[in-house]
């Protein structure tokens, strides 16, 4: 589904290199989870692979579904089928979350050359979607994120995410800033969303979200690199003894 | 006799620009009741002279268009690929085509508890209210800063409807202003009183003439409510000159909001005055301008006389193309004005490195239990909020489109009618689809 080959990148405005080779590829049905320090290269990576300016990737490639993305504009990606949970959900005063929404889920499928869905259809279908996610009426009609708790963004983002069905997920940090029983919510909006046709990549420091949404393979990210891959198992390793034996066996 | 102070500077110039403006003009209408009025605001535009550009309020605008004695041509614009404002509004119409009133196209002016009468018909009546207001806030309103144009307007204006509400009104007064001949220099005059307890809504649009001079007096009594909403035409060369003089008695409300896109001139004045206590004044503007012959200037007088008194002035200008924006706001709280809220906000978005806005806001305070607050911000779209958009699949245009709604809607929420306010924001979210890249 998401294949990162060698990729290399920098900051547009300074001369620092971030990312130093970053090999992965996420399977479709798979749920994949990236660890690390601070610093690492985590969000970078979620950035770069959504389309966000500022960075340069100087050598390397990433293809979604086997086509080339790197080249496309952030809209293109996501039409694409590639979505991003962002760490710190941005607040738009101004626009209601519905029609943004709306735009959002009506833009992919005309990039797509598909139907438009219709008002009523997408009342339907989104007021199911907040439901089980506990977003009421009023958190819908609200500008975009403005006066959310940190729980009701990330609850936002997964409801984006159900409403546009994208192919592949990358979930930066979504367990920053939620108390467990809103991670346990997050969680759960998130695999009723695990699908055989669709891929995860889940970034986090912790490996508490990680009891909720069982990663298949699990990546210690460390200076721009993948250091280390292995099961579920090493996430609780990590959570045990933290980063310093792995980056010590490396070094 | 009232008296306004003349402030501006002696001026060859001034004086030559005034005679020829009035040369043109030639006598004033001597007849009916408002001839006094009339009369009394020759002397006090004789007095003041016509706008110089080295006027400390004509600083950021030129008013030498405005200002000459013939209207600059101005091209008529197909507005057809809208539909016509307040369409789906129950409304009483009222349609004035350059300046003249054009009955065919009018409803009859009848409404239940609301008295309207027409300007031009008061010069064959000796008695008629409108006698204690025409001229009569406007001739306050030239303190502290001179409104020549107000003054030419009361002088001249060949028309413009007079207003009395006893009750609350069943629908909405919509003064259209088409616009059909290019050379067209119109001048309208409106009175509105509203009495105690009643209310009434005014809606405005359109371009009117290739120049258009409105003044619009709207006195307020106890517990009154004026509501105001305005779309100025697109007509791209279409110059505008408005003026809104307020009188406010205890616990009265005016809220104003005015929509502009294109027109290369336009200039809005707002002067209020909250007379009596607890009484309420807000004001707000939406505009936007594309191109470097673009320019828009609100210039907003607040005066705090009475106790209690809140007033809100948010103004919100997108400018691309090199468009100029100006916002001049000024907020008097007079000794005793106790516990008034004073709030002032213009903020611009500007599209690129061309455009500009240039604001002055001011606070001049004389009492000491108030709160006021200004701000005044020019910025470019929010990328952070841009990108977000995007990684949703929303393209770059309608993204940009968004944010520039998102960036205006404090301004629209100013329309407490949320049918109009809709209706508002469907016209701006055309003119931007119309201009998309």
């Amino acid at each position: 589904m998401l294949e990162i080959k060698k990729l290399h990148v920098k900051l547009e405005e300074e001369d620092k290199q971030i990312l130093k080779g970053v090999d992965l590829t996420v399977e479709a049905g798979k749920v994949h989870a990236i660890m690390g320090p601070n610093g690492s290269g985590k969000s970078t990576l979620s950035y770069v692979l959504s389309g966000r300016d500022g960075y340069e990737v100087t050598e390397g490639a990433a293809s979604l579904g086997g086509e080339d993305i790197l080249d496309m504009e952030a809209e293109e990606r996501a039409a694409a089928g590639l979505f991003l949970a962002f760490q710190y959900p941005v607040e738009i005063p101004g626009v209601g979350n519905m029609t943004f929404l709306r735009t959002a889920v009506n833009a992919q499928r005309k990039a797509r050359g598909e139907e438009e869905m219709s008002a009523a259809e997408f009342l339907k279908v989104v007021r199911e979607k907040a439901k089980s996610l506990k977003i009421d009426a009023d958190m819908l009609k609200r500008p975009v994120n403005v006066g959310f708790s940190g729980g009701e963004k990330k609850r936002n983002e997964i409801l984006q995410m159900a409403m546009l069905e994208p192919k592949m997920c990358i979930l930066d940090e979504t367990d920053s800033g939620l108390d467990v029983d809103a991670m346990k919510l997050v969680a759960e909006g998130v695999n009723a969303l695990r699908d055989a046709g669709r891929g995860f990549l889940v970034i986090t420091h912790y490996q508490r979200l990680l009891d909720h949404i069982k990663p298949d393979v699990v990546h210690i990210m460390a200076d721009g690199r993948i250091v280390k891959t292995g099961g579920p198992e090493l996430a609780l390793e990590v959570e045990n003894n933290g980063y310093a034996d792995i980056l010590a066996e490396m070094a | 006799m009232r008296f306004a102070p003349v402030l501006t500077k002696p001026s060859a110039k001034r004086d030559a620009d005034t005679a020829a403006r009035l040369d043109v003009l030639g006598d004033i209408d001597a007849t009916g009741c408002l001839a006094e009025a009339r009369k009394t605001a020759l002397a006090r535009l004789t007095e003041m002279g016509l706008p110089h550009p080295r006027d400390e309020y004509w600083r950021y605008t030129k008013p030498d268009t405005l200002v000459q004695p013939q209207a600059p041509a101005a091209a008529l614009h197909d507005a057809s690929d809208e539909a016509p404002l307040y369409d789906g509004i129950d409304r009483l119409k009222v349609v004035f085509v350059d300046g003249v009133f054009d009955p065919a196209q009018s409803d009859s002016l009848e409404m239940a508890g609301i008295e309207l009468c027409r300007l031009a018909e008061l010069s064959d009546t000796d008695i008629h209210w409108s006698r204690d207001l025409y001229g009569v806030l406007e001739a306050d309103g030239q303190v502290p800063v001179p409104r020549p144009l107000a003054a030419l307007n009361t002088a001249y204006a060949s028309d413009g409807i007079a207003i009395r509400v006893t009750d609350k009104a069943a629908r909405p007064v919509n003064l259209i202003y088409l616009h059909e001949n290019t050379a067209s220099d119109a001048m309208l005059h409106h009175v509105i009183k509203v009495e105690a307890g009643a209310e009434l809504t005014v809606l405005e649009n359109g371009p009117a003439a290739a120049r258009f001079n409105a003044c619009m007096e709207v006195d307020v009594a106890e517990g009154g409510a004026f509501h105001h909403v305005r779309a100025q035409g697109r007509d791209r060369e279409r110059r505008t000159v408005t003026h809104i003089f307020t009188r406010l008695a205890d616990e009265a409300t005016f809220k104003s909001f005015t929509l502009t896109a294109n027109g290369v001139l336009t200039r809005n004045e707002a002067i209020m005055d909250l007379q009596g206590n607890d009484c309420v004044a807000h004001v707000a503007g939406a505009s936007l301008g594309d191109g470097g012959d673009f320019h828009h200037d609100d210039t907003v007088f607040v005066s705090h006389g009475g106790l209690n008194g809140e007033s809100r002035q948010v103004f919100k200008k997108v400018l691309r193309n090199g468009a100029t924006g100006v916002f001049q706001g000024k907020i008097l709280v007079k000794e005793g004005a106790q516990k008034t809220d004073g709030y002032q906000i213009s903020q611009s978005l500007l599209l690129d490195d061309d455009s500009q806005f240039l604001a002055k806001p001011e606070l001049e305070i004389y009492a000491d239990d108030v709160a006021c607050s200004h701000g005044s911000t020019s910025g470019a779209i929010d990328e952070e909020g841009l990108f977000y958009l995007r990684s949703r699949g929303v393209p770059l245009a309608e993204a940009t489109d968004l944010m520039t709604l998102a960036f205006l809607a404090e301004a629209i929420e100013e329309i407490d009618n949320a049918e109009i306010a809709e209706d508002i924001t469907s016209r701006l979210g055309a003119w931007l689809e119309r201009r998309r890249g």
